[in-house]
């Protein structure tokens, strides 16, 4: 026997021994482009875990069309040129759909890739622009700011009879995108804006910040910042001892906000799309299997991820294929239902843009805990 | 005129802790001719010592605390100088500059890659009463921490000038050849300089974990702006380097407010642009001559 065929057995015995856990049958791939590091670690460790569980869940009962799904993680590290490069590199490993990213700067520039390569993409930005460049590959798991500032400020004149709001955002596509359109909604309905005050990614010292609003004198308080900064924000509101009341739009009474901020997230108020507190069952079975599994409570994030994955789940199983185009065409226009797959969590619909329309909730965050004040209907 | 003093009396708070991290850069430059650029990392370290004492261990937060005291003397002082330090300094400025930037980027990515990458609560050291001062709302968080870090600045003062040990100190960091002629056992003052410096970064993590939150990254902007605060103030003079943090955090904090608060980052590089011009060893520093 010559050295190159020994060789050649050498390499195949040490290949089938050495991997012997792989298996070799086709699997359906899902690319999780996500934010692990960073700024926005927080909210993209939710959106993994609670992705994750669903299709641990989703393979364990068999996985789609008899195939198992394999989810990898892509870091974008909450970095828009990494995340555009993450997309890049999930698709030429042959990603299905892609899920997230969930800051609206990073989808704003990978959106077009996952687009000019036809693969459908789930995420979790709520900028209103995403949905109106005419990408028919994207889709929401939450509000568009657009969607929910009508609903929070309807709830500010009607309810709370607020005359003047000062505004704390974060200057980047979110905060500027749910900016514009809270005081567009506010002009409207004639509230006037006494401060206007921005503040950046991953800033930690507000005392100049919660000084300006403070002496703005206005009748309330709107925040609108990523989650690490709305809880440094929120600190220093009651170090400074504001009395205003505070409201905010789903970030603001997130259940990291509660973690990080502590007793200073007491009282705020406010308009989230998806809240672990809300009283559906589905929502509350989730929640007690996602505490169970990771000692802790999740955020809006990780129902937004859960309930994406049964929708890969539901409409790859509608279509009878794993085909990407299809799963685009068929998402379009769709309405799901508890009752046709339990994992939605409850009935949410996709309009012909990828907009997400469901019922939502106004809150209150009391002893450390979101209360839901109201069920709003769908729009 | 109330808003001003607020503004005023948060940024002495803010740069109180600036100016422990600037005079820890100014200690170890005297005493060794170390320019630590790990130092934001220094800070960044010990409040996560002591939350894997309470998370991990379950111990209380004062043993915790207790721990993470030791630990950060025995790594951040005797480790970093043992490790780090000594071997690198017969080679001069540059290495050491270089193996601290590696150190730095270390830390931060082994807190963010073994413990967390998501910023965590640290408990509050003080109540979140506020007190009215002059008709302004001045909170009892700011107040604490400012007197704390003055506090400790003023007992580093008294231990330099008043005992035969920081005198010693002072001697090596003049002339370290004279002072080892004169008896002074050198090596261990220069160690002593490392040990008040980790205990100055453990004191300012302690007082801005509770506000700025626990997180790998909060190293990056501490250190830089501590070391800004150190040339502005004056490389070579403690009281120049706590001048130079307080100036810079009251100066953040106004220029915030009253100017823009999307360019609040660029106005302490502006700042140390200026000092370098036209005051090149700093508000309160001393000119020194180098031999090539």
């Amino acid at each position: 026997m010559t050295k190159r065929a020994l060789a050649s057995i050498a390499i195949a015995m040490a290949i089938s021994a050495g991997l012997p856990g792989l298996s070799w049958a086709d699997t359906i791939k899902i690319a999780n482009v996500i934010e692990l590091s960073g700024a926005g670690a927080t909210v993209g460790s939710n959106w993994r875990d609670a992705l994750k569980l669903a299709f641990e869940e989703i393979n364990a009962a068999g996985g789609i069309l008899g195939e198992q799904v394999e989810v990898t993680d892509y870091d974008t590290q909450t970095d828009p040129t990494t995340s555009r490069a993450m997309v890049q590199k999930a698709i030429d490993d042959g990603a299905y759909v892609i899920m997230g990213p969930i800051y609206s700067g990073s989808v704003k520039v990978n959106m077009m890739v996952a687009q000019q390569n036809g693969v459908p993409q789930l995420t979790g930005a709520e900028a209103p622009f995403i949905t109106d460049m005419g990408n028919p590959y994207i889709f929401r798991t939450s509000f568009g700011a657009q969607q929910s500032m009508p609903k929070l400020v309807k709830y500010l004149t009607e309810e709370m009879k607020v005359k003047s709001v000062a505004v704390a955002w974060v200057n980047d596509d979110f905060g500027k995108g749910g900016r514009d359109s809270f005081v567009a909604e506010l002009e409207k309905n004639g509230v006037a804006v006494n401060a206007d005050v921005s503040s950046e990614v991953g800033q930690a010292d507000f005392a100049a910040d919660v000084i300006k609003l403070k002496s703005s004198n206005a009748d309330a308080i709107f925040a609108y910042l990523h989650e690490e900064e709305s809880a440094r924000l929120l600190k220093e509101i009651r170090k400074q001892g504001v009395t205003q009341p505070i409201f905010g739009e789903t970030t603001l009474m997130n259940q990291k906000v509660v973690d990080l901020a502590g007793e200073a997230v007491n009282g705020v108020r406010g308009h989230v799309g998806l809240s672990a507190n809300a009283p559906i069952p589905g929502i509350e079975e989730f929640a007690k299997k996602f505490e169970a599994k990771y000692s802790y409570k999740p955020d809006h994030n990780a129902i937004k991820a859960y309930m994406g994955a049964y929708v890969v789940k539901y409409v790859t199983t509608k279509n009878g294929k794993v085909d990407r185009q299809a799963f685009a065409d068929a998402l379009h226009g769709l309405t799901i239902t508890p009752a046709d797959e339990p994992g939605i969590l409850m009935e949410t619909s996709w309009d012909d843009k990828g907009e997400v329309n469901r019922e939502s909730f106004l809150v209150e965050v009391k002893d450390g805990k979101q209360t839901v004040v109201t069920t709003l209907p769908k729009l | 005129m109330n808003t001003f003093f607020q503004l005023f009396v948060s940024g002495l708070a803010t740069g109180s802790i600036y100016a422990l991290a600037a005079i820890g850069f100014t200690l170890l430059w005297q005493a060794s001719q170390t320019i630590n650029f790990a130092q934001g990392e220094f800070i960044m370290l010990p409040a996560f010592f002591v939350l894997a004492g309470t998370q991990f261990l379950g111990l209380s937060f004062p043993v915790a605390m207790a721990i993470a005291v030791v630990l950060s003397l025995l790594l951040l002082g005797l480790g970093f100088k043992r490790i780090i330090i000594d071997p690198l300094l017969p080679h001069g400025v540059l290495p050491i500059v270089i193996a601290t930037i590696a150190l730095g980027i270390l830390m931060k990515e082994g807190v963010k890659q073994f413990y967390t990458a998501e910023a965590l609560p640290f408990p509050a050291l003080f109540s979140d009463r506020t007190l009215n001062v002059l008709g302004a709302a001045i909170s009892v968080q700011d107040i604490a921490v400012l007197l704390i870090a003055l506090g400790a600045v003023a007992l580093l003062q008294l231990f330099l000038n008043g005992t035969k040990i920081g005198r010693c100190m002072q001697a090596t960091a003049q002339n370290p050849n004279v002072a080892e002629i004169l008896g002074v056992p050198v090596r261990r003052m220069i160690l002593y300089t490392f040990l008040i410096n980790a205990a100055l970064a453990f004191l300012a993590s302690i007082l801005i974990s509770p506000i700025y939150l626990a997180k790998f990254s909060n190293g990056e902007t501490l250190g830089l702006i501590a070391f800004i605060a150190a040339i502005v103030g004056g490389f070579n003079q403690i009281r120049g380097a706590l001048a130079g943090g307080l100036l810079i955090g009251v100066i953040d904090n106004l220029s915030a407010a009253y100017i823009s608060a999307s360019y609040r980052s660029a106005v302490p590089l502006i700042l140390l642009i200026i000092i370098i011009l036209v005051r090149p060893q700093g508000l309160l520093g001393k000119a020194e001559g180098r031999t090539v």
